[in-house]
């Protein structure tokens, strides 16, 4: 009994030393180290607090956080909303009238105006899929990760640049040229069966 | 007709002061956790966050009292008032100072000890009347507990009272130092009368009382429910035991309840073991560091801080040690902590005949 109440104090005076200790260990701000620093798994000793807003662990440029489009790039192929597991793309393409509307800078041609290239943040997974499947590599992944926002449909970024009266614009004149060929068509049977 | 304006004035000062000092306490204790865990604790209110516990008792203040459906409503909430105003009343009795005290009773010890154990009553009343099955069983965790303790605790301040012949704490107090009448000696050998200071502290009186005081203030922990003692609200098992179902101001009286406990059981501790309001420097030849450093106001600084010592302790010890399981707690207490508390008080008897 005397062995196991000796025992008892000497652990417990060793742990009121090792607390006592880090009672009076500088309790400073964090000095604030990426995590690719040799040091960085080595500061056990002074405070571990990260104080957010104010003090911010450096991320690395190429971070896997929110999704970014560069729609001047994208040729509208639609290959990311479909990959996307949770459906959080949404793109409506109109298809242009007078054939290719310009490039991107790794040259595609452009043959679709994106009327809408929305992506709802809330009901991205942040899985990446959508920035392997771009031909274009116009999606991608960005460092930036601190979002809040008062209302959810702020958290849907719309990326198309097209003004809704340019879009109805293109959609009439798309809608015009299919009408036009239609009717080319039709006179085309029409005079088919005649000839016959 | 005065006399009754300074009762008046009396209670309610001691009642700022308990308010003052919980404000304090749980800024201190918030603190001490934060920097034993190598964290900051409130930075954001406040100078370094010293205005959070301010803020934090405004908010408590103004929150709905909510009585649970089930609850037995007189019982519980009555609970709360009468756990705070047993530690409460337990101030009364205690000396601040050379000829400072509240109300000094010839039977100050028994007093302080017969009122502080209704707090076991407000806590079963609290957990019956919860209607709560974490309530109940903290509070009966609570009493078994606390009635347990007071035996150890009790007989380690026999062991005091029967050194000192007296249950008034003044007289206590006036014992430890330069301002006695009687004859000091350190460790029953030197006469220390006239160099009082730390020397003439009762655990240097007799050196039994040392043991005597570390049993006492393992049993003060218990008794005021703190850390490792803490299975009456131990939060991983019972949510937060006994007050579960409390909010807003009654919460707020059971947390002041805690905190005054806290500082009550240290001052007794100090009062009966660590000399009281005596300073710790003693008289060297010429320097005379006893006698300038004794005096009402000096009183009060000295008791002041040694009592913030022993509960800085008990913070201290909080943050170290995990909780005891119930049957680890009640082994300590019977079969380790009473006996001693036998033997110390055995050798005050025969310190009393033979050496004093």
């Amino acid at each position: 009994m005397f062995k196991n109440a000796i025992n008892g104090l000497t652990t417990a005076w060793r742990g009121l030393t090792l607390t006592i200790k880090h009672l009076f260990t500088s309790n400073a701000k964090r000095e604030i180290i990426p995590i690719t620093d040799d040091n960085y798994f080595k500061q056990q000793q002074n405070t571990n607090t990260i104080q957010y807003p104010k003090q911010q662990l450096p991320v690395p440029e190429v971070g896997r956080y929110q999704l970014d489009v560069e729609i001047d790039d994208c040729i509208v192929c639609d290959l990311c909303a479909k990959i996307c597991p949770v459906s959080c793309i949404d793109i409506e393409s109109i298809k242009s009238t007078e054939g290719s509307i310009g490039e991107t800078s790794d040259g595609s041609k452009k043959l679709l105006y994106a009327a809408k290239f929305d992506i709802d943040m809330a009901k991205c997974m942040y899985c990446g899929l959508c920035t392997i499947v771009c031909p274009t590599e116009c999606i991608v992944m960005t460092n930036q990760y601190d979002r809040t926002v008062f209302e959810l449909k702020d958290l849907n970024y719309e990326f198309s640049d097209m003004k809704p009266e340019d879009a109805a614009e293109k959609r009439r004149l798309l809608e015009q040229q299919q009408a036009e060929k239609q009717a080319a068509k039709l006179a085309a049977l029409k005079a088919k069966e005649e000839g016959k | 007709m005065n006399f009754y304006i300074t009762y008046f004035i009396i209670a309610a000062g001691l009642f700022a002061f308990v308010g003052i000092f919980t404000l304090a306490g749980v800024y201190a204790e918030r603190k001490i956790s934060a920097f034993i865990q190598n964290r900051l604790g409130p930075t954001e209110t406040g100078k370094f966050g010293t205005l959070q516990t301010f803020a934090d008792i405004l908010k408590l203040l103004q929150k709905e009292i909510i009585v649970p459906a089930a609850a037995d409503k007189i019982l519980f909430l009555l609970a709360p008032g009468i756990i705070f105003v047993a530690v409460y009343l337990g101030f009364a009795a205690l000396p601040w100072a050379p000829g400072l005290i509240p109300s000094n009773i010839n039977i100050g010890l028994y007093y302080i000890f017969a009122i502080i154990s209704i707090e076991t009553l407000g806590i079963l009343m609290a957990g019956w009347g919860s209607n709560n099955k974490y309530s109940i069983l903290g509070a009966m965790r609570s009493a078994a507990q606390i009635i347990s303790y007071e035996i150890p605790a009790g007989f380690a301040l026999i062991a005091v009272v029967m050194i000192a012949q007296t249950l008034n704490l003044q007289d206590i107090a006036l014992q430890q130092g330069i301002l006695s009448t009687e004859k000091i000696k350190f460790l029953g050998l030197a006469d220390v009368t006239s160099a009082g200071g730390i020397l003439a502290w009762n655990i240097f009186q007799a050196p039994h009382l040392l043991i005597a005081f570390v049993i006492y203030f393992i049993a003060s922990l218990a008794e005021s429910n703190r850390a490792p003692f803490d299975i009456p609200e131990a939060e991983s098992e019972l949510v937060a035991g006994f007050h579960t179902e409390f909010t807003g101001p009654q919460f707020a009286l059971v947390f002041l309840a805690e905190y005054s406990m806290m500082f009550l059981v240290s001052m007794v501790g100090v009062i009966l073991f660590l000399g009281a309001w005596n300073t710790p420097l003693p008289n060297i030849g010429s320097v005379h560091l006893a006698t300038w450093t004794t005096g009402a106001v000096w009183g009060v600084i000295w008791i002041l801080l040694k009592t913030l010592g022993l509960v800085a302790v008990q913070m201290w010890i909080r943050w170290t040690l995990p909780r005891l399981r119930v049957d680890q707690l009640m082994n300590l207490c019977w079969k380790v902590l009473t006996p001693l508390a036998f033997a110390c008080m055995l050798i005050s008897g025969v310190w009393r005949l033979w050496v004093m």
